[in-house]
């Protein structure tokens, strides 16, 4: 692995962002903002560093919903958020293996993503050579006579991504969990540093592949807001659709998985199968199972054929007519209904500071939905509801699920309606006068995904910060865990579903 | 002339549960995998594993002492006996007079208990937590199992396994105590064999696992006889309900040739009967909750003491 920091040479630029103007604070507004964060004025939505200062992104109550804000640290820290607000702490600590950046008085100074194995510190930013290839990891404490520990992963049984779980149990209760990531840190955010707009187009597709459409979308239209290139209608329809047909099929994914940890292989091989037409389908009408690269900055590279909105209307059907044989049979199952109730419960309060994005939010009664809030093409011209619930437990994750499969067939049957004619990508050119930034919050089917980047007029990508909802969702699981029996651990992951890829970029 | 036709019959049992065991696995989750529309691996696919399985090398770990190599020996031959005593085309064989039901129980408690032991050998956290798990059941099905053969025994007058199933054959007739006796048996069979509800035997979870956690380290041939001797209790329990509960066509040991054909055709059909619902049970069912499996084997344990006491009730009238 090459981890030679590459030194982007800037160019002179006004100091804003768009479509949400980024603010430099010092450090007395830094703490401003993380006050209001503890005290539930506003909502994180990411923290990241750079060369010597750090941005931070919150959501706001009213309008503008989102703000962007800055403080240099010629030093080498700032004032921890982490310290007065939790969720920000392993976003912290990311920052500091990544780029050195010390966050003051943190609560947590061990190292996240840097297992010591990478032979350099702070990869992104003037990386020190180390030569140990050590990794002494000191996991939170436990203490009382009956506890013991259950270390599980990274190398699991079945075929999932690696995570390191560190279970303290009393008996068959969980005491306390505590995770480990960073197994499949890619160096993303070092990859995008200099790469043109065509390449970290691919690397942003490529940093959680079951999102690859929410992810392209969130590149392409933080591309778009810096350059200020309107995509043509049909495009947005049709951007809209691909990311409803990649949420379909995830979700029956997930659904049928869930079911699956607890034994009832009936339903993972009935969602199997609308998943897989959901697949083929897609396949077929835009030439990728997965429709990776088919969204490029300026609109999309794939048109529908009209043959093949009639097939999509049949496979919409079919699901219309499946998904209440599916919900049915989850519903019906007493003895899946036993194992999903109550397990793993996500308190309200929680899902509120951590500002929790997808289902695993909504089912705690946080409803933010990002086509809703930030309303992005073509949503506001689309009629749907997002999916609630409040008891937070497993089944409530399911019931949110089927919630969303329904609003995602009434939102794919509107797009296949009224969907414009008209070109599908815009024709633009890069208006080489000064580096330029953008931003775009997307809603992907775990969450809400957040792309802040910078990026030269010639080009090339500065910084490019892609923040995956798991990194507000994890933290939740730790909590949601505790005091279930241990046994019922797969279940609850399941139900989270989170992204180990897109955590440790 | 009889001496060695007696010695043929039990030769073929001992072999015919043998060949039958992996087949009956295969032919459950052919059986299953055809209810969730897939088409499944062939039913000789288990033989094919344990095959490879012969053929692997074995790893093992650093630190397993001899008893962690001896256990998958010394629990295949306990099953492997246990389930050549239990009647399957013909009663009162020549080695069914050796030991009578409570002594299969026994040796059925003898190969959990190395089982458990292998499975904390190594010192894994997995190991640890199956067979923490497995004494949990055992501790409950093992007495469920004792009130069962107590029941069938006073109904028989005897505990020998083969006479209860040539009083059987006899008096077929029903009785209440028998039927709760055979609740409770079923209840204890898909606990003992480690199947959904109770423990999923296709699970990858290792959180969930029981009887395959304390089996995570075994592997080679080691795995092939812990493999074979699963398949092997889960023939056990089939024949011994088949032969207690179900014993039409069962022939007698002085009957034949002829009759213990049309035995053996029974057995395999009554197996085949009993592997397809077990499967359409395990189909339209979830795995119960760790700690809701006491309730279950609790409810087995109650049924057979029920039994028990009906029978002594009965009797005395």
């Amino acid at each position: 692995m090459n981890f030679a920091s590459k030194q982007i040479p800037a160019q002179p630029s006004p100091p804003t962002c768009l479509p949400w103007p980024r603010e430099i604070v010092d450090r007395a507004g830094w703490l401003a903002f993380a006050e209001s964060l503890a005290r539930g004025e506003r909502e994180l939505l990411s923290l990241w560093g750079e060369s010597s200062s750090v941005h931070m992104a919150v959501l706001e109550e009213r309008e503008p919903r989102l703000r962007i804000v800055t403080l240099d640290c010629p030093k080498g820290s700032f004032p921890s958020v982490g310290r007065l607000h939790p969720p920000a702490s392993r976003l912290e600590r990311a920052i500091r293996d990544l780029y050195g950046l010390r966050a003051e008085n943190a609560p947590d100074e061990r190292p996240w993503l840097d297992h010591g194995r990478w032979g350099v510190r702070h990869p992104c930013n003037d990386p020190e050579k180390i030569d140990s290839a050590s990794d002494s990891y000191a996991f939170l404490p436990a203490e009382g006579e009956p506890l013991h520990q259950i270390p599980v992963g990274p190398v699991h049984a079945g075929i999932i991504e690696p995570g390191h779980f560190r279970f303290s149990a009393n008996g068959e209760t969980v005491v306390r969990l505590e995770e480990r990531f960073g197994f499949v840190h890619k160096g993303v955010d070092q990859l995008m540093a200099g790469a043109s707009i065509e390449r970290a187009a691919r690397l942003a597709a490529r940093v959680s592949g079951d999102s690859t459409v929410a992810y392209s979308l969130a590149f392409s239209q933080a591309i778009e807001a810096a350059f200020d290139v309107n995509v043509p209608p049909r495009a947005t329809y049709l951007r809209a659709l691909m990311a409803e047909l990649e949420r379909l099929a995830n979700h029956f994914g997930d659904i049928g998985a869930i079911c699956n940890d607890a034994a009832f292989a009936l339903m993972h091989a009935q969602c199997g199968i609308v998943r897989e037409r959901i697949l083929r389908k897609a396949a077929s009408c835009f030439g990728h199972r997965l429709m990776m690269d088919r969204i490029a900055p300026g609109g999309v590279v794939v048109d529908l054929e009209q043959e093949n909105v009639a097939a999509l209307f049949t496979l919409i059907e079919w699901i219309e007519l499946m998904t209440p044989r599916l919900i049915a049979l989850f519903g019906d199952t007493t003895s899946l209904q036993d194992r999903t109730v109550g397990t793993g419960v996500v308190s309200e309060a929680l899902a509120k500071q951590y500002a929790c994005g997808g289902y695993v939010g909504r089912a705690s009664g946080r409803t933010f939905d990002a086509r809703k809030a930030i309303g992005y093409a073509p949503y506001p011209q689309l009629t749907f509801e997002i999916g609630a619930a409040k008891g937070g437990d497993v089944d409530a994750r399911v019931w949110v699920r089927f919630d969303e499969i329904r609003a995602s067939l009434r939102i794919v049957r509107q797009i296949l309606d009224e969907a414009p004619e008209g070109p599908i990508i815009a024709a633009w050119t890069l208006p080489e006068d000064w580096t330029r930034e953008g931003a775009a919050l997307v809603e992907g089917f775990r969450g809400d995904i957040f792309v802040w980047l910078r990026i030269r007029a010639d080009g090339v990508v500065q910084r490019c910060h892609l923040r995956d909802p798991s990194w507000f969702q994890w933290p939740l699981l730790e909590a949601a865990i505790k005091d279930n029996i241990v046994a019922d651990f797969p279940l609850c992951n399941k139900s989270f579903n989170c992204s180990y890829s897109g955590h440790d970029l | 002339m009889t001496l060695l036709f007696n010695i043929l019959a039990q030769g073929v049992q001992m072999l015919l549960v043998l060949a039958l065991a992996p087949l009956l696995i295969g032919f459950v989750r052919k059986l299953k995998a055809r209810l969730l529309r897939r088409k499944g691996p062939p039913i000789i696919q288990p033989w094919l594993d344990l095959i490879r399985l012969l053929r692997k090398e074995v790893v093992l770990a650093e630190n397993a002492s001899w008893l962690y190599r001896w256990a998958p020996y010394l629990i295949f031959a306990m099953i492997w006996v246990a389930a050549s005593l239990v009647p399957t085309f013909a009663t009162g064989l020549t080695f069914s007079w050796s030991a009578d039901l409570i002594a299969i129980i026994a040796l059925l408690g003898s190969a959990r208990f190395f089982l458990a032991l292998a499975g904390m050998d190594i010192g894994t956290s997995f190991g640890g937590i199956g067979s923490s798990r497995e004494a949990m059941f055992g501790s409950l099905a093992e007495p469920a199992m004792m009130m069962i053969v107590f029941t069938v025994s006073f109904v028989a007058g005897t505990t020998q396994l083969s006479e209860i199933a040539a009083y059987m054959v006899a008096n077929m007739e029903l009785r209440a105590s028998v039927g709760m006796a055979l609740v409770a048996l079923l209840i204890v069979a898909i606990a003992e064999n480690g199947r959904i509800p109770v423990d999923n035997p296709a699970t990858h979870l290792e959180l969930t696992m029981v009887h395959e956690a304390m089996v995570l380290e075994y592997s080679g041939r080691y795995l092939a006889l812990i493999e074979l001797a699963a398949a092997l209790k889960l023939l056990l329990y089939l024949s011994l309900i088949a032969c207690v509960f179900f014993p039409v066509g069962l022939a007698s040991h002085d009957a034949g040739a002829e009759a213990m054909m049309i035995g053996l055709c029974a057995y395999v059909l009554k197996l085949a009967i009993g592997g397809g619902a077990l499967a359409l049970f395990e189909t339209t069912t979830a795995k119960m909750r760790i700690f809701r499996v006491p309730d279950f084997l609790g409810a087995g344990l109650m049924l057979g003491l029920l039994a028990t006491l009906l029978v002594f009730v009965t009797r005395s009238l």
